[in-house]
């Protein structure tokens, strides 16, 4: 199962078929093995990774601290997966350190981001404080290399 | 005409290094656009950034200048604390190892240390094509025990007994192989040992690709491991392999303080040091690389999975070799003779594989195809050996 997972981390669009080749295993076997993981949310989901500048109309993208009280009986999870459902927020991490939760937050404009920030994650109840840091400029996402990539063969075409 | 008044400027000796006879092959290959090449001999992956990062380093900090002639102290401690948790080997950093600029330097040190005139040097064939020029240069003679598909490459017995002369000085190993994949199992290695201490050989045992093993029964034995050994065997081995650091050029020996001192002699007059960057990037492959190897040996068991089954549905023989980046198929069904088959395969498909016979005469009949290639070119280059394969029957 691991090798199947490890060949889909690389290549999200590896067909059951390149993955039966890979992994010396039936294709009826690849689907039934993908169809559990995916079911039990092993393989949260397929996505591709893309450079939105590259047209010109990338989004505002901002890292949140968040300060925030824990409630008794659920800790910190409750207000996290609060946080953590609106669609602005594209990441959530509960952190050690001076803050507890680290939000990614996309929005169209510098706007959408304070607008969520002071009208909506701030006035939440549990919330007790937050410093925001907008993104300059994105390097690697998700393990991948966003500009300066390393992928012409420079080798020779023959060695021995 | 030469502009030199003496009849030849280049030496005898040099003159009569055979020239390989598949140069124009080669050149076809470089001068062909858009191929998918499974014909080359090193990792497709760059050197993992954590190595190359640590050579910025070395650099901004102004380590541009020579090292000791064996090499930086740091990195040959490293080595002998590497050797003694991977092999079970210990080794004296300061008498016992020598870094080397790769392992082709090694290698050449080595037969110049050891061999006099006409000193035998025993060795499997088909074996990577610099083992003959570079005994042949040292002034030795090259006596090749030929190997088949028959035996899946490995060295019978009693050949190994019917090529010693009292002239035999070295059994040079190659393991796991270039370019078969072979690897020798324990039991045999035991057997060679034997026949070695009984007739007083040295082993010269080339283990570059020793970390690329993919089978639990062949983990790929370190000659000097077995009993009695390690005081008559040098060990060559580097980095390009297992770190994927081939343009680096930085290997080492490791055997018993006599000769890797005379070695020592040899290097210090004509190569100095091996190159200290490289030399600091080895270090730090050594104390960090290991998951970045790992990482890699799973990439290639995958794709050797893929290689060997494709080849063998396109109707190729092939071993599944235990070890290296390369299988050996038979061609020999199909009539072509290797570089017939090289050559047509790379016109009509534009797919590049290495003729066998270029590793000896008993790789005729063979091709070296090699898995350090992307999957999606492994997949492409089998549908095209498929339909090379159909258009030829």
């Amino acid at each position: 199962m691991e090798d199947i997972l490890r060949i889909l981390e690389q290549d999200g669009r590896a067909s059951e078929d390149k993955i039966a080749e890979l992994t010396g295993r039936s294709k009826a076997e690849i689907h039934s093995i993908m169809n559990e993981l995916e079911e039990d949310k092993t393989i949260l989901s397929y996505r591709a990774h893309i450079d939105w500048n590259k047209l010109g109309q990338g989004s505002v993208f901002a890292m949140i601290e968040v300060k925030i009280a824990p409630q008794r009986d659920v800790g910190f999870d409750s207000i996290a997966m609060r946080i953590a459902r609106f669609p602005e927020v594209r990441s959530l991490h509960l952190v050690s350190g001076d803050y507890d939760l680290a939000a990614q937050i996309e929005g169209n404009n510098i706007y959408d981001i304070s607008n969520f920030v002071t009208n909506t994650l701030s006035t939440i109840d549990a919330v007790q404080g937050t410093s925001t840091h907008f993104i300059l400029k994105r390097y690697k996402e998700d393990g991948v290399l966003i500009g300066g990539d390393e992928t012409t063969d420079g080798r020779l075409p023959v060695s021995l | 005409m030469s502009k030199y008044k003496k009849k030849s400027v280049i030496s005898s000796r040099v003159t009569e290094i055979p020239t390989s006879g598949i140069r124009r092959f080669f050149d076809l290959i470089a001068s062909s656009d858009n191929i998918i090449s499974l014909g080359v001999g090193e990792p497709d992956f760059i050197t993992p950034w954590h190595i190359r990062e640590s050579a910025i380093y070395s650099i901004e900090r102004g380590h541009t200048h020579y090292t000791s002639n064996n090499g930086i102290p740091e990195l040959r401690r490293e080595l002998s604390k590497y050797l003694e948790q991977r092999q079970g080997i210990t080794y004296d950093w300061n008498s016992e190892i020598l870094v080397t600029v790769g392992v082709s330097e090694a290698l050449d040190l080595v037969m110049r240390t050891l061999l006099d005139n006409d000193d035998e040097v025993i060795s499997t064939e088909p074996s990577f094509v610099a083992y003959e020029p570079v005994v042949y240069m040292a002034g030795g003679s090259f006596v090749p025990i030929p190997t088949s598909m028959d035996n899946e490459f490995i060295i019978q017995i009693k050949d190994l007994e019917r090529s010693i002369t009292p002239k035999t000085k070295i059994l040079l190993i190659n393991n796991p192989n270039n370019p078969t994949g072979s690897v020798i199992s324990n039991d045999i290695l035991v057997e060679i040992s034997k026949i070695v201490e009984k007739n007083d050989l040295i082993v010269v045992s080339d283990e570059i690709y020793d970390r690329l093993t993919y089978s639990e029964n062949k983990p790929g034995i370190h000659f000097a491991s077995l009993p009695g050994m390690k005081e008559r065997t040098v060990t060559l081995n580097g980095f390009s392999k297992t770190f994927a650091m081939t343009g680096w050029r930085i290997g080492y020996a490791t055997g018993p303080a006599e000769i890797i001192s005379a070695m020592t002699k040899v290097h210090q007059y004509t190569m100095m040091s091996a190159s200290t960057v490289s030399q600091e990037a080895a270090i730090e492959a050594l104390k960090n690389g290991e998951n970045s190897f790992q990482n890699m040996l799973k990439d290639y068991r995958l794709r050797k999975r893929l290689l060997v089954d494709g080849l063998r549905e396109a109707g190729l023989d092939c071993v599944d070799p235990d070890g290296a980046f390369y299988v050996f198929p038979s061609i020999q069904s199909t009539g072509l003779t290797s570089e017939e088959f090289a050559e047509m395969l790379l016109v009509e498909e534009k797919v590049a594989v290495v003729p066998g016979n270029v590793f000896g005469p008993s790789g005729e009949g063979y091709i070296r195809c090699c898995y350090a290639a992307s999957i999606d070119d492994i997949r492409e280059a089998i549908l095209r050996i498929k339909r090379f394969l159909k258009n030829h029957r």
